[in-house]
Protein backbone atom coordinates (compact mmCIF):
# COMPACT_ATOMS: atom_id res chain seq x y z
CA UNK A 1 0.00 0.00 0.00
CA UNK A 2 3.21 2.29 -0.29
CA UNK A 3 1.57 4.47 -3.25
CA UNK A 4 -2.36 4.81 -1.39
CA UNK A 5 -0.07 6.69 1.23
CA UNK A 6 0.42 9.67 -0.05
CA UNK A 7 -2.80 9.83 -1.75
CA UNK A 8 -5.31 13.23 -0.92
CA UNK A 9 -8.23 11.97 1.18
CA UNK A 10 -10.84 13.36 -1.72
CA UNK A 11 -9.72 11.22 -4.14
CA UNK A 12 -9.11 7.95 -1.66
CA UNK A 13 -13.00 9.09 -0.62
CA UNK A 14 -13.77 8.97 -3.89
CA UNK A 15 -11.90 6.03 -4.92
CA UNK A 16 -13.40 4.11 -1.72
CA UNK A 17 -17.06 4.99 -2.62
CA UNK A 18 -16.88 3.93 -6.62
CA UNK A 19 -15.27 1.23 -5.62
CA UNK A 20 -18.03 0.18 -3.21
CA UNK A 21 -20.90 1.03 -5.42
CA UNK A 22 -19.46 -1.05 -8.47
CA UNK A 23 -18.88 -4.06 -6.09
CA UNK A 24 -22.33 -3.87 -4.05
CA UNK A 25 -24.01 -3.60 -7.67
CA UNK A 26 -22.29 -6.91 -8.97
CA UNK A 27 -23.22 -8.18 -5.50
CA UNK A 28 -26.75 -7.62 -5.84
CA UNK A 29 -26.78 -8.52 -9.21
CA UNK A 30 -25.61 -12.46 -8.41
CA UNK A 31 -28.20 -12.00 -5.68
CA UNK A 32 -30.81 -11.31 -7.48
CA UNK A 33 -29.40 -13.78 -10.25
CA UNK A 34 -30.00 -16.80 -7.33
CA UNK A 35 -33.11 -15.52 -5.87
CA UNK A 36 -35.24 -14.70 -9.12
CA UNK A 37 -37.56 -17.37 -10.08
CA UNK A 38 -37.56 -17.87 -13.84
CA UNK A 39 -34.73 -17.47 -16.73
CA UNK A 40 -36.34 -14.51 -18.25
CA UNK A 41 -36.51 -12.57 -14.73
CA UNK A 42 -32.91 -13.27 -14.05
CA UNK A 43 -31.64 -12.38 -16.89
CA UNK A 44 -32.15 -8.88 -15.72
CA UNK A 45 -30.00 -9.34 -12.98
CA UNK A 46 -26.46 -9.99 -13.82
CA UNK A 47 -26.70 -6.61 -15.90
CA UNK A 48 -26.78 -4.57 -12.74
CA UNK A 49 -23.17 -5.71 -12.62
CA UNK A 50 -22.04 -5.27 -16.09
CA UNK A 51 -23.55 -1.64 -16.55
CA UNK A 52 -22.65 0.39 -13.41
CA UNK A 53 -20.97 -2.45 -11.30
CA UNK A 54 -18.32 -2.36 -14.15
CA UNK A 55 -18.84 1.50 -14.37
CA UNK A 56 -18.06 1.90 -10.98
CA UNK A 57 -14.94 0.18 -10.39
CA UNK A 58 -13.29 1.63 -13.23
CA UNK A 59 -14.35 5.07 -12.70
CA UNK A 60 -12.59 4.14 -9.19
CA UNK A 61 -9.10 2.78 -10.62
CA UNK A 62 -8.88 5.54 -13.54
CA UNK A 63 -9.29 8.21 -10.17
CA UNK A 64 -6.64 5.76 -8.39
CA UNK A 65 -4.22 5.94 -11.22
CA UNK A 66 -4.54 9.11 -12.88
CA UNK A 67 -3.94 10.56 -9.04
CA UNK A 68 -1.14 8.31 -8.03
CA UNK A 69 0.75 8.73 -11.49
CA UNK A 70 -0.01 12.22 -11.78
CA UNK A 71 -1.09 12.17 -15.16
CA UNK A 72 -4.52 11.24 -16.71
CA UNK A 73 -4.97 7.22 -17.06
CA UNK A 74 -7.73 6.54 -19.16
CA UNK A 75 -7.14 3.26 -20.35
CA UNK A 76 -9.54 1.52 -18.11
CA UNK A 77 -12.65 3.22 -20.52
CA UNK A 78 -11.57 0.84 -22.54
CA UNK A 79 -12.73 -2.19 -20.76
CA UNK A 80 -15.75 -0.40 -19.29
CA UNK A 81 -16.90 0.37 -22.92
CA UNK A 82 -15.35 -3.38 -24.18
CA UNK A 83 -18.23 -4.56 -21.68
CA UNK A 84 -20.80 -2.36 -22.17
CA UNK A 85 -20.95 -2.90 -25.63
CA UNK A 86 -20.35 -7.04 -25.56
CA UNK A 87 -22.49 -8.39 -22.93
CA UNK A 88 -25.91 -7.02 -24.55
CA UNK A 89 -24.98 -9.21 -27.27
CA UNK A 90 -24.34 -12.04 -25.93
CA UNK A 91 -27.23 -11.71 -23.37
CA UNK A 92 -29.22 -11.22 -26.77
CA UNK A 93 -27.84 -14.29 -28.40
CA UNK A 94 -28.75 -16.20 -25.27
CA UNK A 95 -32.39 -15.30 -24.58
CA UNK A 96 -33.14 -15.90 -28.28
CA UNK A 97 -31.59 -19.37 -27.32
CA UNK A 98 -33.69 -19.71 -24.55
CA UNK A 99 -37.03 -18.44 -25.92
CA UNK A 100 -36.62 -21.13 -29.11
CA UNK A 101 -35.83 -23.95 -26.81
CA UNK A 102 -38.83 -23.24 -24.68
CA UNK A 103 -41.07 -22.82 -27.53
CA UNK A 104 -39.74 -25.92 -29.01
CA UNK A 105 -40.66 -27.70 -25.78
CA UNK A 106 -43.88 -25.84 -25.34
CA UNK A 107 -42.83 -24.34 -22.12
CA UNK A 108 -46.11 -22.36 -20.17
CA UNK A 109 -45.78 -18.39 -19.80
CA UNK A 110 -43.80 -17.90 -23.29
CA UNK A 111 -45.33 -15.80 -25.80
CA UNK A 112 -46.06 -17.99 -29.18
CA UNK A 113 -44.72 -16.74 -32.47
CA UNK A 114 -46.76 -16.09 -35.64
CA UNK A 115 -44.61 -18.39 -37.66
CA UNK A 116 -44.27 -22.28 -36.56
CA UNK A 117 -40.46 -22.14 -37.64
CA UNK A 118 -38.21 -19.70 -36.46
CA UNK A 119 -35.03 -21.35 -36.50
CA UNK A 120 -34.57 -20.27 -40.23
CA UNK A 121 -36.02 -16.38 -40.20
CA UNK A 122 -32.29 -15.10 -40.58
CA UNK B 1 -6.68 4.80 -48.99
CA UNK B 2 -9.40 5.49 -45.80
CA UNK B 3 -12.73 3.26 -46.46
CA UNK B 4 -13.15 3.99 -42.75
CA UNK B 5 -12.19 7.30 -41.18
CA UNK B 6 -14.01 7.09 -37.66
CA UNK B 7 -12.97 3.55 -36.85
CA UNK B 8 -9.56 4.54 -37.92
CA UNK B 9 -9.66 7.44 -35.31
CA UNK B 10 -10.91 5.32 -32.77
CA UNK B 11 -8.20 2.75 -33.56
CA UNK B 12 -5.42 5.43 -32.99
CA UNK B 13 -7.00 6.11 -30.30
CA UNK B 14 -7.53 2.83 -28.46
CA UNK B 15 -4.01 2.37 -29.58
CA UNK B 16 -2.77 5.46 -27.95
CA UNK B 17 -4.70 5.04 -25.00
CA UNK B 18 -3.12 1.30 -24.22
CA UNK B 19 0.42 2.64 -24.61
CA UNK B 20 0.61 6.00 -24.26
CA UNK B 21 0.89 9.36 -26.04
CA UNK B 22 4.26 9.64 -27.96
CA UNK B 23 4.98 10.32 -31.60
CA UNK B 24 6.61 6.46 -32.00
CA UNK B 25 2.83 4.91 -30.46
CA UNK B 26 0.88 7.45 -32.94
CA UNK B 27 3.23 6.12 -36.08
CA UNK B 28 2.89 2.71 -35.29
CA UNK B 29 -1.09 3.45 -34.24
CA UNK B 30 -1.94 4.82 -37.44
CA UNK B 31 -0.22 1.88 -39.30
CA UNK B 32 -1.86 -0.94 -37.64
CA UNK B 33 -5.33 1.46 -38.33
CA UNK B 34 -5.13 2.34 -41.50
CA UNK B 35 -4.03 -1.81 -42.03
CA UNK B 36 -7.30 -2.85 -39.99
CA UNK B 37 -9.32 -0.47 -42.02
CA UNK B 38 -8.58 -2.32 -44.93
CA UNK B 39 -9.04 -5.73 -43.56
CA UNK B 40 -12.47 -4.34 -42.61
CA UNK B 41 -13.13 -3.27 -46.20
CA UNK B 42 -12.80 -6.56 -47.59
CA UNK B 43 -15.13 -8.03 -45.47
CA UNK B 44 -17.56 -5.06 -47.22
CA UNK B 45 -19.70 -4.62 -44.48
CA UNK B 46 -22.71 -1.72 -44.63
CA UNK B 47 -21.74 1.60 -43.63
CA UNK B 48 -23.67 3.81 -41.72
CA UNK B 49 -24.87 7.00 -42.95
CA UNK B 50 -24.88 9.43 -40.24
CA UNK B 51 -27.99 11.90 -40.43
CA UNK B 52 -27.65 14.71 -37.23
CA UNK B 53 -24.29 12.76 -35.47
CA UNK B 54 -24.55 15.75 -33.06
CA UNK B 55 -27.18 14.39 -31.20
CA UNK B 56 -25.08 11.15 -30.23
CA UNK B 57 -23.63 12.77 -26.97
CA UNK B 58 -27.25 13.60 -26.23
CA UNK B 59 -28.48 9.87 -27.12
CA UNK B 60 -24.90 8.77 -24.49
CA UNK B 61 -25.98 10.81 -21.73
CA UNK B 62 -29.61 9.93 -21.75
CA UNK B 63 -28.77 6.37 -21.77
CA UNK B 64 -25.96 6.44 -19.06
CA UNK B 65 -28.61 8.26 -16.91
CA UNK B 66 -31.45 5.66 -17.50
CA UNK B 67 -28.99 2.67 -17.19
CA UNK B 68 -28.24 4.17 -12.78
CA UNK B 69 -31.85 4.78 -12.94
CA UNK B 70 -32.77 1.42 -13.61
CA UNK B 71 -29.89 0.44 -11.92
CA UNK B 72 -31.25 1.98 -8.74
CA UNK B 73 -34.48 0.36 -9.42
CA UNK B 74 -33.74 -3.25 -10.08
CA UNK B 75 -31.20 -3.27 -6.69
CA UNK B 76 -34.13 -2.24 -4.83
CA UNK B 77 -36.70 -5.19 -6.32
CA UNK B 78 -34.04 -7.97 -5.82
CA UNK B 79 -33.41 -6.49 -2.31
CA UNK B 80 -36.89 -6.35 -0.77
CA UNK B 81 -38.07 -9.98 -2.99
CA UNK B 82 -40.53 -11.34 -0.99
CA UNK B 83 -42.09 -8.52 1.13
CA UNK B 84 -43.61 -6.86 -2.35
CA UNK B 85 -44.22 -9.20 -5.69
CA UNK B 86 -42.59 -7.66 -9.01
CA UNK B 87 -44.32 -7.55 -11.95
CA UNK B 88 -42.34 -9.61 -14.71
CA UNK B 89 -43.93 -9.50 -18.50
CA UNK B 90 -43.23 -9.62 -22.22
CA UNK B 91 -44.12 -6.41 -24.35
CA UNK B 92 -44.32 -6.69 -27.65
CA UNK B 93 -43.84 -3.38 -29.91
CA UNK B 94 -44.44 -1.98 -33.03
CA UNK B 95 -41.33 0.02 -34.36
CA UNK B 96 -40.75 2.22 -37.50
CA UNK B 97 -38.19 2.30 -38.00
CA UNK B 98 -36.22 -0.22 -40.46
CA UNK B 99 -32.61 0.74 -40.15
CA UNK B 100 -29.83 -2.28 -39.44
CA UNK B 101 -27.94 0.82 -37.09
CA UNK B 102 -30.77 1.75 -35.41
CA UNK B 103 -32.53 -1.39 -34.52
CA UNK B 104 -29.17 -2.27 -32.75
CA UNK B 105 -28.28 0.10 -31.23
CA UNK B 106 -31.93 -0.15 -29.53
CA UNK B 107 -31.07 -3.49 -28.68
CA UNK B 108 -27.59 -2.57 -27.12
CA UNK B 109 -29.71 -0.01 -25.06
CA UNK B 110 -32.40 -1.83 -24.26
CA UNK B 111 -30.69 -4.73 -22.88
CA UNK B 112 -27.98 -3.10 -21.02
CA UNK B 113 -30.81 -0.90 -19.04
CA UNK B 114 -31.23 -3.98 -16.39
CA UNK B 115 -35.28 -3.09 -16.12
CA UNK B 116 -35.38 -4.77 -19.98
CA UNK B 117 -34.29 -7.28 -22.22
CA UNK B 118 -34.50 -7.49 -25.75
CA UNK B 119 -36.05 -10.95 -26.64
CA UNK B 120 -36.18 -11.20 -30.25
CA UNK B 121 -36.82 -9.22 -33.84
CA UNK B 122 -39.67 -10.22 -35.99
CA UNK B 123 -38.31 -8.24 -39.48
CA UNK B 124 -41.70 -9.54 -41.32
CA UNK B 125 -44.03 -7.01 -39.26
CA UNK B 126 -41.14 -4.71 -37.75
CA UNK B 127 -42.13 -5.98 -34.23
CA UNK B 128 -40.04 -6.50 -30.92
CA UNK B 129 -40.34 -8.98 -28.22
CA UNK B 130 -39.34 -7.10 -25.07
CA UNK B 131 -38.95 -8.86 -21.31
CA UNK B 132 -39.70 -6.17 -18.62
CA UNK B 133 -38.83 -6.82 -14.70
CA UNK B 134 -41.45 -4.94 -13.39
CA UNK B 135 -44.23 -3.84 -15.23
CA UNK B 136 -45.93 -0.98 -13.30
CA UNK B 137 -47.46 0.99 -16.48
CA UNK B 138 -47.20 -0.61 -19.84
CA UNK B 139 -47.79 2.72 -21.49
CA UNK B 140 -45.01 4.51 -19.93
CA UNK B 141 -42.30 1.94 -21.43
CA UNK B 142 -43.76 2.25 -25.18
CA UNK B 143 -43.67 5.67 -24.63
CA UNK B 144 -40.07 5.43 -23.55
CA UNK B 145 -39.08 3.10 -26.21
CA UNK B 146 -40.76 4.52 -29.11
CA UNK B 147 -40.70 8.03 -28.67
CA UNK B 148 -37.66 8.47 -26.14
CA UNK B 149 -35.30 6.51 -28.16
CA UNK B 150 -36.77 5.42 -31.55
CA UNK B 151 -37.30 9.09 -32.77
CA UNK B 152 -33.71 10.24 -31.31
CA UNK B 153 -32.15 7.15 -33.59
CA UNK B 154 -34.01 8.09 -36.10
CA UNK B 155 -33.08 11.37 -36.28
CA UNK B 156 -29.25 9.99 -35.68
CA UNK B 157 -29.31 7.39 -38.61
CA UNK B 158 -31.33 7.97 -41.44
CA UNK C 1 -5.44 8.01 6.88
CA UNK C 2 -6.35 7.97 2.86
CA UNK C 3 -4.31 4.55 2.88
CA UNK C 4 -6.54 3.12 5.58
CA UNK C 5 -9.57 4.40 3.51
CA UNK C 6 -8.54 2.64 0.46
CA UNK C 7 -7.28 -0.40 1.70
CA UNK C 8 -10.64 -1.10 3.99
CA UNK C 9 -12.76 -0.68 0.09
CA UNK C 10 -10.28 -2.37 -1.58
CA UNK C 11 -10.81 -5.58 1.12
CA UNK C 12 -14.85 -5.18 1.26
CA UNK C 13 -15.32 -4.80 -2.63
CA UNK C 14 -13.04 -7.93 -2.75
CA UNK C 15 -15.18 -9.76 -0.58
CA UNK C 16 -18.09 -8.48 -1.79
CA UNK C 17 -16.72 -9.77 -5.29
CA UNK C 18 -16.32 -13.10 -3.79
CA UNK C 19 -19.21 -13.52 -2.30
CA UNK C 20 -20.98 -12.88 -6.02
CA UNK C 21 -18.61 -15.38 -7.75
CA UNK C 22 -19.54 -17.95 -5.47
CA UNK C 23 -23.12 -17.24 -5.47
CA UNK C 24 -22.85 -17.52 -9.83
CA UNK C 25 -20.81 -20.57 -9.18
CA UNK C 26 -23.57 -21.99 -7.10
CA UNK C 27 -25.68 -21.20 -10.33
CA UNK C 28 -23.49 -22.50 -12.62
CA UNK C 29 -23.13 -25.93 -10.28
CA UNK C 30 -27.13 -26.42 -9.87
CA UNK C 31 -28.81 -24.73 -13.29
CA UNK C 32 -31.53 -25.75 -13.83
CA UNK C 33 -31.03 -25.19 -17.76
CA UNK C 34 -28.41 -24.83 -19.80
CA UNK C 35 -29.19 -21.28 -20.55
CA UNK C 36 -28.68 -20.60 -16.86
CA UNK C 37 -25.41 -21.63 -16.85
CA UNK C 38 -24.11 -19.71 -19.60
CA UNK C 39 -25.35 -16.65 -17.63
CA UNK C 40 -23.81 -17.87 -14.78
CA UNK C 41 -20.23 -18.61 -16.34
CA UNK C 42 -20.58 -14.96 -17.83
CA UNK C 43 -21.50 -13.43 -14.58
CA UNK C 44 -18.30 -15.01 -12.94
CA UNK C 45 -15.72 -14.13 -15.63
CA UNK C 46 -17.04 -10.39 -15.01
CA UNK C 47 -16.69 -10.81 -11.33
CA UNK C 48 -13.30 -12.07 -11.75
CA UNK C 49 -12.50 -8.98 -14.28
CA UNK C 50 -13.81 -6.54 -11.90
CA UNK C 51 -11.31 -8.74 -8.70
CA UNK C 52 -8.61 -8.33 -10.79
CA UNK C 53 -8.67 -4.58 -11.46
CA UNK C 54 -9.53 -4.10 -7.42
CA UNK C 55 -6.16 -6.06 -6.99
CA UNK C 56 -4.52 -3.48 -9.31
CA UNK C 57 -5.69 -0.93 -6.90
CA UNK C 58 -4.81 -2.65 -3.82
CA UNK C 59 -1.13 -3.11 -5.07
CA UNK C 60 -1.00 -0.34 -7.15
CA UNK C 61 0.06 -1.86 -10.35
CA UNK C 62 -1.22 -1.49 -13.66
CA UNK C 63 -0.45 -4.97 -14.82
CA UNK C 64 -3.44 -6.29 -13.82
CA UNK C 65 -5.46 -4.47 -16.01
CA UNK C 66 -4.18 -6.01 -18.59
CA UNK C 67 -4.94 -9.29 -17.28
CA UNK C 68 -8.59 -8.10 -16.76
CA UNK C 69 -9.15 -7.27 -20.47
CA UNK C 70 -7.84 -10.61 -21.84
CA UNK C 71 -10.07 -11.69 -19.74
CA UNK C 72 -13.53 -9.33 -20.84
CA UNK C 73 -12.17 -10.06 -24.85
CA UNK C 74 -11.89 -14.15 -24.12
CA UNK C 75 -15.28 -14.57 -21.83
CA UNK C 76 -17.32 -12.70 -24.65
CA UNK C 77 -16.39 -14.87 -27.25
CA UNK C 78 -16.58 -17.97 -25.46
CA UNK C 79 -20.04 -16.87 -24.28
CA UNK C 80 -21.29 -15.97 -27.71
CA UNK C 81 -20.08 -19.48 -29.04
CA UNK C 82 -21.80 -21.48 -25.86
CA UNK C 83 -24.80 -19.33 -26.74
CA UNK C 84 -24.73 -20.10 -30.48
CA UNK C 85 -24.06 -23.41 -29.71
CA UNK C 86 -27.50 -23.73 -27.63
CA UNK C 87 -29.22 -22.08 -30.39
CA UNK C 88 -28.19 -24.22 -33.57
CA UNK C 89 -26.80 -26.80 -32.08
CA UNK C 90 -23.25 -25.68 -34.02
CA UNK C 91 -20.97 -22.99 -33.61
CA UNK C 92 -19.33 -22.58 -37.27
CA UNK C 93 -22.12 -23.54 -39.89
Amino acid sequence: MSEATDLPLWAAIAVAVFLLVGAALALIGAIGFLRLPTFYERIHAPTLGTSWGVGGVMVASMIFFSVTSGRPMMHEILIGIFVTVTTPATFLLLARAALHRDRVEKTKGVPEKHRADIVNND
Amino acid sequence: MFPFPILAVFLVLMWLLLNGFTLGHLIIGTMVAVFACWAMASLRPEKPRLGKWYLLPKLLGMVLYDVAKSNAQVAAVILRSGSRRHNPAFLTIQLQTHNHFSLAVLAIVLTSTPGSAWLEYDSNDNTVLLHVLDLDDEAKWRDMVKNRYEKLLMEIFV
Amino acid sequence: MSAIIVFTAVAVAQLMLAAAMAIASVRMFGGPRAQDRIIALDTLYINAMLMLVTFGIGTGRVIYFEAALVIGMLGFVATVALAKFLMRGEVIE
